[in-house]
């Protein structure tokens, strides 16, 4: 591949979603089965294996690549359906699976040494050490890095190691280190890790209180927010907490994460695919966000300025309002 | 009784930041004192908190040794600069037992022995399995996992010895960004070490008032005391041998003499808790992970 070419990996929640994708200019795409073998276990989303059979030959007659995530940690003696959702992924002619736990990487690397491995964003791997293992040890051809390094880390560990790498470029701030956080099963005992479920729909509720909103996530208020307030969907690390007395974002502002502006810097950083998050969201949100980051990166690639071709992305970024995350300072 | 393996208790590493002659004073009657077989030292959470009481480490360290104490030198649970990981490549030529939080650790100690930590995600079999091939001697579980995933692992665990955390606030996140600093409207390159201003963490409340999490830098805990009193005999008649006790700024050495107590079947587990309460102050105590809940509960 060319490595000045950066590649637009885009979310598939549905077989639609994935059709809307490819259709707005995806370079490739990323879906999940229909049980707790993928990071986004909820209800509505995902396929099973005829649907991702379809979605392959989709795909692939559009030159579009799909990757099959299958990125939670099987509970000790049940690895049965983490182990079913590779070997379905190799059947299913998929580009690549998305992996995070060790077991299950050993797993692919014996059983499907042909079928290209990709380590996960829950696999916490944000050094240059730990990249090593993974590739050394599972033979892992790209990471997807944590969402806690800037620009100068990330092109930084790309020098050492000479891995492939993919960046969250739009969709939430994650200022936790992920697969590896507690939070939600701490509050609902439902996990992120293992059920593939961060803040359950079925754990939430709403409740009115005098002009304003309660947000709830099991038995715990996560916030309480007045008329016409953003909020963003209560998960425990964008909730509303009390220190010293004052109530504050402890964690992280209700804001979503955009980089369209900085992607110059992130190519230049040597960086190889550019994930965009969101296969929970809808058919229309998929269209819209990956057509102008299609545009962006076309304007990129013909050294134009790509200002022009942002549009009215704003409104699609979580709780109204953008944010670099850690891109330019690494939340420093 | 005597088909199981000796029952050992260990002291976890000090996750908060205390100042240095005072964590030493608490190591030192800690050697003295304390009937525990293993101590973790070094640090988890922060870097910029490593260097002081790096002059003390030595003395402590044989201090414990002493007293015939096992000394394990735990490091970072998320390695992101070339010093950090320069840091635990220095531990190791050293010759230090490492505890390895990050999976940069496991990388850079090849197949040494060492302790994989309870921030590497270890739950099952097979990654049991390969950080065994890996050198592995023994592995301390997450804090999330349930008995019935703990028994599992432990059941078949061979020659790698499993530990579980039994006491303490649970480690619940680590992050890049400093919420303590945040908490004090500080970036974490100017934080001036604010985390050190509260030695068993900072509460952290909901809007209508119920203490919830504990801010540690930039690391997150519950509120509530994690304690496994009563689920001390299931979970070695399962086969786990090691029982952690994490570090708070209260009498852990009466902390130790409770759970050595029940370990070695002088002491009930309900007349204990009673006991723990004594000790542990106002902070509420809970379990629900053990037992397949949220982890705030109490069974």
């Amino acid at each position: 591949m060319n490595a000045q070419y950066l590649e637009l990996v885009c979310p598939a929640g549905t077989p639609a979603a994935l059709r809307a994708a490819v259709d707005a200019g995806a370079d490739t795409v990323y879906c999940g089965f229909r049980d707790r073998s993928n990071a986004r276990n909820y209800r509505g989303l995902n396929f099973d294996f005829d649907e991702l059979v379809e979605g392959v030959s989709y795909a692939h007659e559009l030159n579009c690549k799909v990757l099959v995530a299958v990125n939670t940690f099987p509970p000790a003696g049940d690895a049965g359906p983490w182990r079913r959702a590779v070997d379905l992924a190799a059947e299913a002619r998929a580009d690549a699976v998305i992996l995070a736990d060790i077991g299950v990487l050993d797993y692919a690397a014996r059983r499907h040494p042909g079928l290209r491995r990709h380590l996960s964003v829950q696999a916490s791997a944000a050094n240059a050490p730990s990249v090593t293992f993974y590739r050394d040890n599972f033979d892992v051809k790209r990471v997807v890095l944590p969402r806690v390094l800037s620009v100068t880390d990330v092109k930084a560990l790309i020098a050492e190691t000479g891995i492939e790498t993919e960046v969250f470029a739009f969709g939430s701030v994650g200022p936790m280190s992920e697969g590896r956080c507690f939070l939600s099963s701490y509050l609902t005992g439902v996990s992120p890790t293992s059920d593939g479920a961060c803040a359950p729909a079925s754990h939430v509720a709403y409740l009115q209180q005098g002009g304003g909103v309660l947000s709830k996530l099991g038995q715990v208020t996560l916030n309480l927010v007045g008329p016409g307030e953003a909020a963003a969907y209560p998960t425990p690390c964008k909730g509303r907490y009390v220190t010293h007395g004052r109530a504050s974002y402890l964690f992280e502002e209700p804001v979503g994460l955009n980089a369209i502006r900085i992607l110059p810097e992130l190519k230049e950083a040597g960086v190889t695919a550019l994930k965009i998050e969101g296969r929970q969201r809808s058919r229309a949100y998929v269209t819209q966000v990956v057509g102008t980051f299609r545009r962006a990166l076309d304007a990129l690639s013909r050294g134009e300025p790509i200002e022009e071709s942002l549009g009215e992305l704003q409104l699609d970024a979580e709780g109204g309002r953008e944010t670099f995350g850690a891109y330019r300072t690494g939340w420093r | 009784m005597s088909t199981r393996a000796s029952a050992q208790l260990t002291l976890g590493p000090l996750l908060f930041h205390w100042p240095a002659t005072k964590r030493r004073d608490f190591y030192l009657r800690i050697a003295d004192e304390a009937p525990v077989d293993i101590v973790y030292l070094g640090e988890v959470v922060c870097s910029k908190r490593e260097a002081s009481f790096e002059p003390f480490l030595d003395e402590v360290a044989e201090r414990l040794k002493s007293a015939g104490k096992t000394v394990v030198l735990s490091t970072l649970a998320l390695v992101t600069s070339k010093r950090e990981v320069a840091a635990i490549r220095e531990r190791v030529a050293r010759g230090w037992l490492l505890e390895a939080n990050d999976v940069a650790c496991v990388q850079i100690l090849g197949r040494a022995a060492h302790v994989v930590g309870p921030y590497i995600n270890v739950v099952n079999e097979a990654a049991r399995d390969f950080l065994r091939s890996r050198g592995a001697i023994r592995i301390a579980l997450p804090v999330e996992l349930p008995a019935a995933s703990i028994c599992t692992i432990a059941a078949t665990s061979g020659a790698t010895s499993i530990e579980v955390h039994t006491f303490g606030r649970q480690p619940l996140s680590v992050a890049m960004r400093c919420y303590h600093a945040r908490s004090h409207n500080l970036t974490k390159d100017h934080c001036q070490l604010v985390c050190s201003l509260d030695a068993d963490g900072l509460t952290a409340a909901t809007v209508d008032g119920m203490d919830i999490l504990t801010i540690n830098g930039t690391q997150t805990l519950s509120h509530g005391y994690g304690v496994l009193l009563a689920e001390l005999a299931s979970l070695r008649d399962a086969g786990v041998t090691h029982f952690r006790l994490s570090p708070h700024d209260i009498d852990m050495v009466r902390v130790a003499e409770i759970y050595r107590d029940v370990l070695d079947g002088r002491q009930y587990a309900s007349d204990a808790l009673q006991a723990l309460r004594h000790v542990a102050g106002n902070a509420p105590f809970i379990n629900g992970f053990m037992h397949g809940r949220e982890g705030m509960a109490w069974v």
